[in-house]
């Protein structure tokens, strides 16, 4: 089996007139944390509802190029797009808990997916609240609001709420920007767990964090990928200037 | 002339908006200590339950009182699906393109047209041409047709209102559209929803000028949906103007208040829970 999960071959985005993304080409290898830094409005977001098919939703949405997951093309009219969704869970940068009770949050796509009966639903709530991070705080009152967690837990339950779907794929859009310190380690601390069993995409726009927990970093700017390569390499030796510029913080 | 100080300009702010509030409180408090000062006391078990006698100046007002319920439910049965679904449909699958703008457009202009236009139409169409004759079904129809641009809006308002980051989120976990809009995006928008059909509880009920010309003004216990039957309002309309009974007059208009401030209180009451549940 080849270790490229996800191959991304010539592909642009376009809403109406407006290109987002400029024939990208871009592998993520099975099991790793691929970080994607850039400035704001670099496309780094839309490459991810890329993955995801979300681009879809929006009016005028249209693109060039092939994206392919195991070899297959997920723009091929055959696709089912409900099912390519649950096979790339995605965590937004604000914490989006449906209003609804925590277990229900969690119990939400799974339900969809039409996952049901009480015992099966308990065992995956608490399995997914467990790999998210989240279990022990929570566990008491499963039957309460989601919405009166604090927001980093709030963003644990997104992370929960998307394993519980069974992905194969973690897509997760700065997804601490809006966290402090301690909710942001707990985060990070998940995301190295999880390696083990799913592939990340992490986008974000504190490039520390791409440093702390990425095997491989992409760099974006304007719509256009301008390198990628292993974490350590891109951080002390960039090869494009422009690189070197933003991770000096010369502009973003 | 001189400008008055900051703390002068919020008192008398203060004090005026307090009295356009008190005017507004108190001419509605008005209304209703009117009604009910002369209507409670003709109220009684018998005036509830028992039929009009003698058009209505003797005995009670129970067939009325069936037939705005009947009325009201068949309007509503018939008014609320078509217009949520509508509403859902406007504003969940399509782009806003001129269609759309049209269906709106056409909505809108419903909702300004009086409703002794409506009671007209609903005469032609249903009572003449479709040979319904004077009946619960006719007055229903035009009810329904005369509540729609009402729920129509409203739900719109409050489907728009739902963030857009739930539709996201719904579809990232793998929800279909329709697993989307019923099971995030309907529940969300319930309580904006809800109250849409409460207004339109409230102006069924009270509907007269459309519901006279439809569903007739027989005094008759109503059987079936083809009867003809008089509701409250167009009872004490007539009770009023011919002369009947004054007294039996003000007694219906005081069920009707009561009637409406029940159904408000009870509806806000079932929302609060069901809001809890969902939050």
């Amino acid at each position: 089996m080849s270790d490229i999960a996800i191959r991304v071959q010539g592909f642009s985005q376009f809403f109406g007139d407006v290109r987002k993304l400029n024939a990208l080409d871009l592998d993520v290898r099975r099991n790793e944390i691929l970080g994607i830094i850039g400035p704001a409005r670099s496309g780094k977001s839309t490459f991810l509802c890329a993955l995801n098919r979300l681009n879809d939703l929006v009016r005028g949405s249209r693109h060039e190029g092939t994206i392919t997951i195991d070899g297959r093309d997920i723009y091929a009219p055959d696709v089912d797009v409900v099912e390519l969704r649950r096979r790339l869970g995605m965590v937004f940068a604000t914490p989006v808990p449906l209003p609804r009770s925590i277990y229900e949050n969690v119990a939400f796509g799974a339900r969809r997916a039409g996952v049901s009966g009480r015992e099966r639903l308990d065992v995956l709530v608490r399995d997914s609240l467990e790999k998210g991070g989240l279990w022990e705080e929570v566990k008491d009152r499963l039957g309460t609001s989601a919405l009166k967690l604090s927001g980093g837990q709030q963003q644990r339950l997104c992370v929960a709420r998307i394993l519980a779907v069974m992905p194969e794929f973690i897509l997760l859009d700065e997804p601490t920007s809006g966290l402090d310190p301690i909710s942001t380690m707990k985060i990070e601390e998940s995301l190295r767990r999880l390696k083990k069993d799913y592939t990340i995409i992490l986008v974000t726009n504190n490039t520390k964090q791409a440093a702390r927990v990425a095997d491989r970093t992409a760099f974006f700017l304007s719509g256009d990928l301008v390198e990628v390569g292993p974490t350590p390499q891109i951080f002390t030796a960039p090869a494009d200037q422009r690189t070197d510029d933003y991770l000096r913080g010369k502009f973003g | 002339m001189k400008r008055l100080g900051p703390r002068v300009e919020e008192k008398v702010a203060r004090v005026g908006l307090w009295a356009l509030t008190l005017i507004t409180v108190g001419v509605l408090f008005f209304i209703i200590f009117f009604i009910l000062r002369r209507g409670l006391p003709v109220l009684s078990l018998e005036f509830l339950t028992a039929n009009p006698v003698d058009m209505g100046k003797s005995g009670g007002i129970f067939s009325t009182i069936v037939g705005t319920a009947a009325l009201t439910v068949l309007a509503l049965l018939i008014a609320a699906p078509l217009g949520v679904g509508t509403a859902i449909f406007l504003t969940e699958y399509t782009w806003g393109g001129p269609v759309t703008r049209i269906i709106r457009f056409g909505a809108e202009c419903l909702a300004g047209i009086p409703s002794i236009i409506f009671g007209l139409f609903g005469f032609i169409l249903f009572v003449t041409k479709l040979k319904l004759g004077w009946s619960i079904l006719s007055g229903g129809l035009t009810l329904a047709f005369m509540l729609l641009p009402t729920i129509i809006r409203t739900s719109e308002e409050a489907i728009k209102g739902v963030p857009p980051a739930y539709r996201q989120v719904s579809f990232s976990l793998g929800s279909t559209k329709w697993q989307t809009v019923t099971r995030v995006v309907l529940p969300s928008a319930m309580p904006g929803i809800v109250t849409g059909i409460v207004l339109s509880i409230g102006r069924s009920i009270g509907e007269t000028a459309a519901t006279i010309f439809t569903a007739g003004s027989a005094l008759r216990f109503p059987t079936s949906i083809f009867s003809s039957t008089r509701t409250m309002s167009v009872h004490f309309y007539i009770l009023a103007r011919e002369g009947i009974s004054m007294s039996k007059a003000y007694g219906t208009a005081a069920i009707l208040i009561i009637a409406i401030l029940g159904i408000n209180v009870l509806t806000y009451y079932l929302m609060n829970r069901f809001i809890k549940k969902y939050s």
